[in-house]
This record gives C-alpha cells, structure tokens and sequence, in this order.
C-alpha cells in the first residue's frame, strides 16, 4: 500500500508494533509505520469495534490511535519514532492498564 | 413587523428544564394539557452542569423533610424511569445501585461520619440508608477500580443512583407532547401581569392567558416571581465539570465526584463557586478536579479529557427547594430546586398532582420560602 522514500541521510532504528520488530526512520511520525505495516490499521472503535487506520494525519481525527509505550489513546501522528519504542494496536475501550 | 397573537392555555410552565417539564409530565399523565414555555439554546441552564445522580446522601441537613422527599423520589424512579421508556422508547440508563462519596483522608472520614450521623438523628427514624463504610467496603463494591492509596473509605447509600440526564429531558419532552401537551422553545416570557382569576404572560410573539401558572425557569426565576408577589431569593452556583474519553466499565455504581456514563466516558465534578452568572471555566477548577480524581484513581493519570465546560446551579439560601403559591395571586406557584434529576419522579408522580389542587399539601409547607425571612430564625 504504502511504502517509504528513503534518503542516503536517514537514520533508521528498531521499534515493535504488537510485539513485531519492524524498521523504521528515525523521527517519522508513528501513524506513517502504522500505514505500511499489516493490517495498515491503529486501532478498534470504543463503539463498535470497527478497525481504523490514520487518516488526517494532522492530529485532528484521533483515528491513529495506539498505546505508544505503555500510554494508551496516543496519536500516533504526533509523535516522533525513536530507538526502541514499543507501539500496541489500541483495542476498543482503552482500560486502566496502561 | 412582529404579528403578537393571543391564545389560552390551561396550565402554563415556565421553564423547559428538568423540573419543568418533569412537573409538565405529571400534569400530562393527570389529563391536563400543559404548555410548556422555554428559553432559547443558549439561555443559562442548569442542566448544562448536571451530573446525572439520583442522589440522596447528604440532601437535606436541617431540614428533614427535604430528606423524606429525596427519599420518596429515589423511591419512586424505577417506576418513573419505566413508565418513561415504554411511553416513549427513550432508554434511560436509569440504575438504582446505591452510590458512594470517597473520603480521602482520615480527616474527611470523620467529617463525613458527623454529618452522617447529625443527619440520622435529625431524620429520627430507627433504620437509616446512608453509612459510613471502610476502604475494605469499598474495594468489595468496586472490586475492578485500582483505587489510590489515599482512599480511606467513602459515604454509602443504597438508595442512591445514575441516570442520563439528557435522555431523561428528550423522553420527558417527548411524553409531554405525546400525550396533549406542547413544548415551544425560544419563547422567552418577558412579562406577566396578574388578574382576578387569571395571568397574562407576555413573549416576544404572543400573548398567553391561563389560570394556573408554574415557575420552573431554574436562575430565571427570581425576576417572574416578583412580578407575581413571591419573593425567591435564588442565586447561581458554577460547576465546573470534565469528562474524559471512554474507558472499558470499571464502576458498577456511581461516585461523587465520579462517574462513568453507561457509554463509557468518565465525568469528574465538580466545582462549586460562586461567580455570579458567569459560565467560564479555568485551568486552577480543572486541576482541582483532576487531582482529586487521580487520588482517587490514580490510572485516571494518563486519560484524555475531551472536554471541560460549566453550568449554573439554581441555589436557594439553605440549599434546600423551595415550593411555593403566591399569597398574592394564588394559581401562581413556584418550584425551585437544584436536584432536578433526582427530584424528576417525585416531581413527575406527585407533586404536579399536588399544583393541580388549590393548596400544596401539607408536606411541602416546610419548603415555603417565608423560611428565609428574619421573623422565621425567631
């Protein structure tokens, strides 16, 4: 679906999303490993449990949605990679843990 | 140029809010059709500041027979609330699961276990619905909520409850019309004039006359009253609330100051600030708010709040409702209260039934304003 322009300059680590290592370009937003990464989703609806994928990509739909180390309804848009970070596909109603 | 047309009414409600048309309701069922005259969408309303608790602990110190009418209210809601969705098919989220206030600390504990206790002797009855209980208690009522550290115990009462105040205007708006009444928006009155036997109530597009006449306009209702001989010294009480995203259910009943809608979204209340009509709200009340509810569950650290906003509460001087004819111009009663929500049954099911007589029943002669006067401490 998607796949990343790279440049001679990047600088690429390692973070995991659901517990599977993946590479990815430091400093890219979270969402755009999100959508080249199967099955291209975030998270479930609180509602209905429908999946759902990033899509405004500006930090105004809350449809990227995903617990980015241990902190649940992050935007994933909005937030930075780096060196290790541990990404899990937000399922439904958020909880107490994390 | 504005066409002012004229029309007669039965029963006219001034007000459109919880208590107005909770009263309007109970009128309806008694086969009297009602109009029902409210304000526009962005009139004050304390409606906007509600909490959605049918709530019985703690209503009423001074004045027991405030503590019976909340009592006889939670009493009557399951019948109320289900009366309400087979006429309507409007679901409530009505639940009676006993509530709790947490008390963090062991100073608030013993505070909270005075006002218990004066509160029970006052009310004077053998058995009484609202104790004190222990953190161990409130684990056991509570068991998925990682509570904070600093929870030593909480207020408890089992006639206490929750229910989705927006729900319960859209049904009850809907059984008034349903069943002969109407209810007109942006009608604001602007005046009423008093006469043998019957009152002239005057908006920006018509002009009303009816014989029986009920105030009902929350904050608004102290400039009406005067205009019909009763003084109804009201002010407005800012509640500032939050709310945050919608969490998996972790509270079976409701708390003060939290509670979990039946969608999921936690509401954390509530301030209590006198500000005169400014509805405004500000970082110093939501970090107030917020850090009490993170005591109590710390987990709460992390949830995003979606949305801050304020109301007005309609607060009498004692804090107790106020039910009133006019000695002036008797058919011109007053109803006053800032427990519209738990208040809705008793409104609804007996006390509309009262205004249709002459005279209010003798148990609601305690909630007569001429309490407020100096001549009354004596």
């Amino acid at each position: 679906m998607f796949r990343l322009l790279t440049d001679p300059t990047d600088e690429f680590v390692r973070i995991t999303i659901d517990g599977v290592d993946v590479s990815a370009r430091k400093g890219e937003p979270v969402a755009a490993v999100l959508l080249r990464t199967a099955p291209f989703t975030a998270r479930t609806t609180t509602v209905t449990g429908a999946p759902r994928a990033p899509y405004c990509l500006m930090g105004a739909c809350f449809d990227c949605m995903a617990i980015v180390d241990g902190v649940a309804s992050q935007r994933t848009c909005m937030i930075a990679v780096c060196e290790g970070m541990r990404v899990v596909r937000q399922q439904g109603k958020r909880t107490q843990t994390p | 140029m504005t066409v002012v047309t004229s029309r007669d009414a039965e029963t006219i409600i001034i007000g459109g809010g919880l208590v107005g048309t909770a009263i309007a309701y109970g009128l309806a069922r008694q086969g009297c059709k009602p109009l029902v005259l409210d304000g526009g969408d962005r009139d004050i309303r304390a409606a906007r500041a509600n909490f959605g608790i049918i709530w019985v602990q703690g209503k009423g110190p001074g004045m027991p027979a405030y503590q019976r009418l909340t009592r006889r209210s939670s009493d009557l809601w399951p019948d109320f609330a289900r009366d309400l969705r087979e006429f309507t098919g409007i679901g409530l989220d009505y639940r009676c699961t006993g509530g709790l206030s947490f008390c963090l600390g062991a100073d608030e504990f013993s505070a909270r276990s005075a006002v218990v206790q004066r509160m029970s002797e006052e009310f004077g009855e053998a058995t009484y619905d609202t104790e004190m209980i222990e953190r161990s208690v409130v684990e056991r009522l509570l068991p998925d909520l990682r509570l904070g550290q600093d929870v030593v115990g909480a207020v408890h009462c089992g006639r206490d409850g929750e229910v989705n105040p927006l729900r319960l205007l859209h049904a009850l708006q809907t059984a008034i019309t349903t069943l002969g009444g109407s209810v007109l928006g942006d009608e604001n009155v602007t005046s009423i004039v008093p006469r043998t036997g019957s009152f002239i109530v005057t908006t920006a597009t018509c002009t009303y006359h009816t014989p029986k006449l009920i105030l009902a306009a929350g904050n608004g209702t102290r400039e009406l009253a005067q205009q019909v001989g009763l003084d109804i010294p009201i002010r407005p009480q800012r509640g500032q609330l939050l709310v945050t995203e919608r969490m998996a259910p972790i509270f079976p009943l409701p708390t003060v100051p939290l509670r979990q809608t039946a969608e999921g979204s936690i509401l954390i209340g509530s301030t209590q600030e006198e500000v005169g009509f400014d509805t405004g709200t500000n970082t110093a009340g939501a970090g107030r708010m917020a850090e009490r509810a993170c005591r109590i569950l710390p987990a709460l650290e992390n949830v995003n709040i979606v949305r801050h906003w304020a109301g007005l509460r309609v607060m009498t001087p004692d804090g107790h409702p106020i039910y009133a004819q006019s000695p002036t111009f008797p058919g011109a009663f007053c109803t006053i209260c800032h427990s519209g929500v738990t208040l809705a049954a008793a409104h609804a099911l007996e006390i509309a039934a009262a205004l249709m007589g002459d005279v209010l029943p003798d148990h609601l002669k305690p909630f007569h304003p001429d309490r407020f006067h100096v001549s009354a401490a004596n």
